[in-house]
């Protein structure tokens, strides 16, 4: 792994952070209805969205990934544009709510919001993969809550029957809004769950966007080779509330999140980098520079943007 | 006694099955629930049990044989006493069986009950619309209907078998979902009052039927209400009568239908209508309604009278289409086929009254409309050309129209570009 | 031109567009190597081969929201639900993504997919085995929901179907499969999804129906031409998008309308023709809209009696006619 390619990830984990940062500022200001963020995540989605043929692999996110969808090649402007109900916000021209995304062009998948049913999407776009011999891996991306959905189980069930390139990646936050792991599901590990349907589960640290990136490839070449699908599960944590619109002291000590702050995979990463000279403190400097100006000129940009014409209701309900 | 043993249905959907083998013959004895034979489907190859124990009698479909399901397949002789009541559980019944309507439960959703209770004078929407449009008193009309109730088809006919007044039938606005246009029409029977007819021993007296009182009304009031003027033009169509002369074989042929000089009328009509819309409008009291759509009445003689059914947008056709159009609803108003929509909805009205023969006639408008064209006879005359005596063939058109909306000026241009449209028309003319 | 039953004319389309379409699979629970529960996939996994028509594993939504992905990566999918009573698992998979993926990503995905199902009763398939579900998803914007009434229309929209951009439930009735047979030319035609077809000119009154109420609708007007009372068939063939046009012409030539469906009386498809009648048509209506229909009971029972209160029938409709034209 080259310096770049580390001081790339970094890169893309500062952008994904800047950019919720102004998110949440914005929605205080009360010029965004509402966020969903991807701080604390950052590790996990960065580093897996590195171990994917970008643009050309799909990826099958849900509401939390942010940094995943940045890494994976969607601008700040597009962010902001989605964020604010532009015309232009190539998500949904200003149609869904902020963190749902869907990038045709970059291969990111269109999503909705019932949890766990963008699985099975994935399982159906490797199944086109496998008939189409077209090289592409698919990955869906869930949080530890969904996989009490029955949908889940019938993708990985599907993926592993059929031999699919699939990867199903959890980012295990340890809660569903408020509800802890412990209520959802009566073992300790989501990866467990794999022996079930075939296939092989993989617990990563998902603070450590290295061991992440590791293990996605694993995972990826695995399903390229025909051998099927694997379940990561990245345990991580967020450090926010699950939206602009919650409150997390009801449901987690600050004593909790003080301790996971500790861990924040930017601070340890960048840490991790200026430790070991693959970044310097001028290139470190430079680059928070360049994070605060694509951050300012995608808010400009997409404050200025138009919003939807009204007269555009009823487009796109059909091809014609 | 015998049991009979029908082809049973093995499998949903299937509607038809074949006898694959006969697993007993006929003299063999059989055991209740005993196999007696294999049955084909594209479904299902299955044995088939014996519903009763006894003996076969007759094998009454040979193997290889496709039949429907509920086919009577074999017969067994039972022994001793008579055969059970559920000897028929090896044939279902059908997937349909024969209903009952008493046990139907599928839901309708309108109590027959309610139906018959219409008290007379309760009017459909099509009739109360229709009413209004051919002025005809529904309350004059025998209903048909459930407890008498007066139909749509019911008014249809009483238009359709006193035609004279549809002449006037056509002067409805567009669409009579606006019906602030509208005159009211008349509720009670029309007493003509003037001067009191002499009646002798000799004479015979012919009641005045519903729909002759309605005529008379309507014309009466179109002439009592309606300011008419009137003026004639005569054009030269000579180049028209030898342009039909020229394509009318060959039209028959091609299009199926005669070339009349009515949709060269039509035409010019549609042209002089473009170029004066005045024409194309109905008096509303406090506004003229301007009509965009130009619908032509068209008087067509029939055995049971004038019907004036109304080509809709006459101004998108050509003369082709014209001619199919008009030469359509002629003959479905000869057979009795118009519909509602055919009779009502024109603009304006064009009169062929040159088939009788007239040269001249004062036609009375079809208000709300505010004008009416004739077009007569067609007949060669001596006239000057250049300084020359020629012998032309010429006809007049008359217009009458209603001097509230329409001037003179008006009228006259308007008969003035129908005769120009007319006497353009040469042997070259392209009718397509 | 072969006579063919309506199953095999969906069966040889299936077949023609899979030489045709290389991206076009097909699967489902028991359609390759049986076939299918009604053979209506006989012979294909044998010859397409098992990357083509594939034995999927036994659950709905995962069969619907596969083929939502495979179709948003390049693929044909034609899923087959085993029966239109098992749809409901999949219900999320095709109201909240299949019908809304285009809408809500402004259209930079669409979902080419075609989800067959048999549905319908009178086959003594009870409560889970008879249902009529289309009412519900032809309320769902996004959708298209087809139903051929004879062989040779199921040909055509099938076809139709298969080439369209959007997701399309094309439901088949089981009762028809096997009893309705007709001429189906061997070359691929389309006919237009949302156009209604007048299978029967009439005057008297109109009978507004689809699937296999058509050919019950007919053989009613058969009996009901006897007795002089001229009836006019419109088969919609689409309930979603319904042909507008066609329907109010209808109601207009004849002033008296009964809509016919299987599908329960209380938010079928018939009160929603009913309503477009009323509020395009009124003035030529001579009669009240009439419905008939199944009636208001969960599902259909399984014992003869029960099921057959429950059908509607040639005779029910027949009956119904009468008491219109009588009107």
């Amino acid at each position: 792994m080259t310096p770049e390619f580390q001081k790339d990830i970094y890169y893309h984990m500062a952008l994904a952070r800047a950019v919720d940062d102004r998110m949440w500022i914005l929605n205080r200001q009360g010029r965004a209805p509402v966020v969903y963020s991807s701080n604390g995540h950052e590790a996990a989605q960065v580093g897996s969205a590195f171990a994917l043929n970008r643009g050309e692999d799909w990826i099958v996110p849900y509401y939390r990934d942010l940094a995943l969808v940045l890494a994976y090649g969607m601008t700040p402007r597009e962010v902001m544009l989605h964020l604010l109900g532009k015309a232009e916000d190539p998500n949904s021209g200003g149609r869904q709510m902020p963190a749902h995304w869907g990038l045709h062009r970059r291969h990111i998948m269109t999503t909705g919001s019932v949890v766990a049913t963008q699985d099975i999407h994935a399982a159906g776009l490797a199944l086109a993969s496998k008939v189409l011999k077209d090289g592409r891996v698919s990955v869906a991306y869930f949080g530890e809550g969904s996989t009490s959905q029955g949908e889940f189980h019938e993708a990985l069930n599907f993926a592993s029957v059929h031999k699919l390139p699939a990867i199903f990646f959890c980012e295990n936050n340890g809660y569903a809004i408020s509800v802890p792991a412990r209520k959802q599901m009566a073992v300790m590990d989501v990866a467990a769950r794999a022996a079930g349907y075939g296939m092989p589960g993989v617990i990563v640290d998902g603070n450590d966007p290295l061991k992440v990136y590791e293990v996605t490839k694993l995972a990826r070449a695995r399903a390229l080779a025909g051998d099927g699908p694997t379940l990561i599960e990245a345990k991580t944590y967020r450090f926010v509330p699950h939206s602009s619109d919650d409150d997390d002291r009801v449901y987690r000590s600050r004593e909790e999140v003080a301790e996971w702050k500790k861990r924040d995979p930017l601070i340890t990463f960048e840490k991790y980098l200026l430790d070991n000279q693959i970044l310097s403190s001028e290139e470190l400097a430079a680059m928070q520079q360049k994070v605060k100006d694509a951050v300012n000129d995608a808010t400009d940009y997409a404050e200025k943007a138009a919003l939807p014409d009204p007269n555009t209701l009823g487009l796109y309900v059909y091809h014609h | 006694m015998a049991e009979t043993v029908r082809m049973p249905q093995l499998g949903e959907s299937v509607t038809e099955g074949t006898i694959g083998q006969w697993l007993k013959k006929a003299g063999d004895t059989v055991e209740k629930y005993e196999s007696l034979l294999e049955v084909l489907t594209d479904k299902v190859n299955a044995e088939v049990p014996s519903p009763v124990a006894g003996t076969v009698s007759k094998i009454l479909v040979e193997e290889g044989t496709t039949v429907t399901i509920g086919t009577p397949i074999c017969e067994i002789a039972v022994e001793g006493e008579d055969a059970p009541s559920d000897t028929t559980e090896a044939s279902l019944p059908p997937a349909v069986a024969a209903p009952d309507a008493r046990t139907a439960a599928t839901a309708s959703s309108t109590q027959p009950a309610a139906l018959d209770n219409v008290h007379r004078g309760r009017y459909s929407p099509a009739v109360r619309r229709l009413a209004q449009e051919t002025g005809i008193d529904p309350q004059e009309v025998q209903g048909s209907g459930a407890g008498g109730r007066v139909t749509r088809n019911d008014i249809l006919a009483a238009a359709e078998h006193h035609p004279e007044k549809s002449e006037v039938l056509t002067g409805t606005s567009e669409g009579s979902s606006s019906p602030t246009i509208q005159e009211t029409a008349p509720s009670a029977p029309v007493t003509i009052s003037g001067a009191v007819a002499v009646v002798e021993d000799v004479d015979t007296l012919v009641p005045v039927t519903n729909v002759r009182k309605v005529i008379a009304e309507r014309m009466m009031r179109s002439k009592q209400t309606v300011p008419h003027a009137w003026l004639m033009v005569e054009a030269d169509v000579t180049g028209l009568v030898a342009l039909r002369e020229r394509l009318k074989d060959e039209f028959k042929a091609r299009e199926g239908v005669s070339l009349t000089y009515v949709p060269f009328m039509l035409r010019a009509v549609v042209e002089a209508l473009r170029a004066v819309p005045i024409i194309n409008a109905q008096w509303n009291r406090d506004s003229i309604v301007m009509k965009k759509r130009i619908n032509i009445g068209m008087a067509a003689a029939t055995d049971r009278g004038l019907i004036v059914p109304v080509i809709k947008d006459a101004d998108q056709k050509n003369i082709v289409g014209l001619a199919k159009a008009s030469q359509d609803l002629v003959q479905r108003a000869r057979m009795g086929r118009l519909t509602m929509d055919d009779l009502t909805g024109g603009t304006f009205t064009v009169d062929n009254t040159g088939a009788v023969g007239t040269v001249l006639t004062y036609p009375i408008i079809n208000a709300p409309e505010v004008a009416i064209v004739t077009m007569e006879s067609i007949v060669k005359r001596p006239v000057v050309v250049g300084d020359m005596i020629a012998i032309r063939s010429m006809v007049n058109i008359c217009l009458s129209f209603d001097h509230r909306v329409v001037d003179g000026a008006e009228a006259g241009q308007f008969v003035g570009a129908v005769k120009k449209h007319l006497e353009s028309l040469t042997t070259q003319t392209s009718i397509y | 031109m072969a006579v063919m039953t309506y199953l095999e004319a969906i069966r040889e389309t299936l077949r023609q567009e899979l030489r045709r379409d290389d991206r076009m699979i097909i699967y489902g629970e028991d359609v390759g190597v049986r076939g299918g529960v009604f053979r209506v996939t006989e012979g294909l996994q044998a010859e397409f081969g098992e990357d083509r028509v594939i034995d999927s594993p036994l659950a709905e939504a995962a069969i619907v929201g596969t083929a939502i992905g495979a179709a948003i990566n390049g693929l044909r999918p034609v899923p087959e639900i085993e029966f239109a009573d098992f749809i409901f698992p999949a219900i999320n998979q095709i109201v909240q993504e299949a019908a809304r993926i285009r809408y809500r990503s402004n259209g930079d995905f669409g979902v080419p997919l075609v989800i067959r199902a048999p549905f319908g009763g009178g086959v003594h398939g009870a409560l889970y085995h008879s249902q009529s579900v289309e009412a519900l998803f032809a309320h769902v914007p996004g959708l298209k929901v087809v139903i051929p009434g004879t062989p040779y229309d199921a040909k055509g929209l099938l076809a139709s179907a298969i080439q369209d951009e959007d997701p399309v439930l094309y439901f088949e009735h089981k009762a028809a499969y096997r009893s309705l047979k007709g001429e189906v030319p061997d070359e691929r035609y389309l006919i237009p999804i949302g156009k209604a077809d007048v299978k029967r000119q009439g005057n008297d009154l109109s009978i507004i129906t689809y699937g296999l109420m058509v050919s019950y609708a007919q053989r009613a007007a058969e009996t009901l031409e006897k007795e002089g009372i001229s009836v006019e068939i419109l088969d919609l063939r689409s309930i979603r998008p319904l042909d507008v046009e066609a329907i109010l012409e209808t109601a207009k030539k004849t002033g008296k309308v009964l809509v016919v469906h299987e599908d329960n009386l209380t938010g079928g498809i018939g009160g929603e023709v009913s309503a477009l009648i009323a509020e395009h048509a009124l003035f030529y209506l001579d009669a009240p809209i009439m419905r008939l229909a199944g009636p208001d009971v969960p599902a259909m029972p399984y014992s003869p009696p029960l099921e057959h209160a429950f059908m509607v029938t040639p005779d029910k409709i027949a009956e119904a006619s009468r008491k219109l034209a009588k009107f």
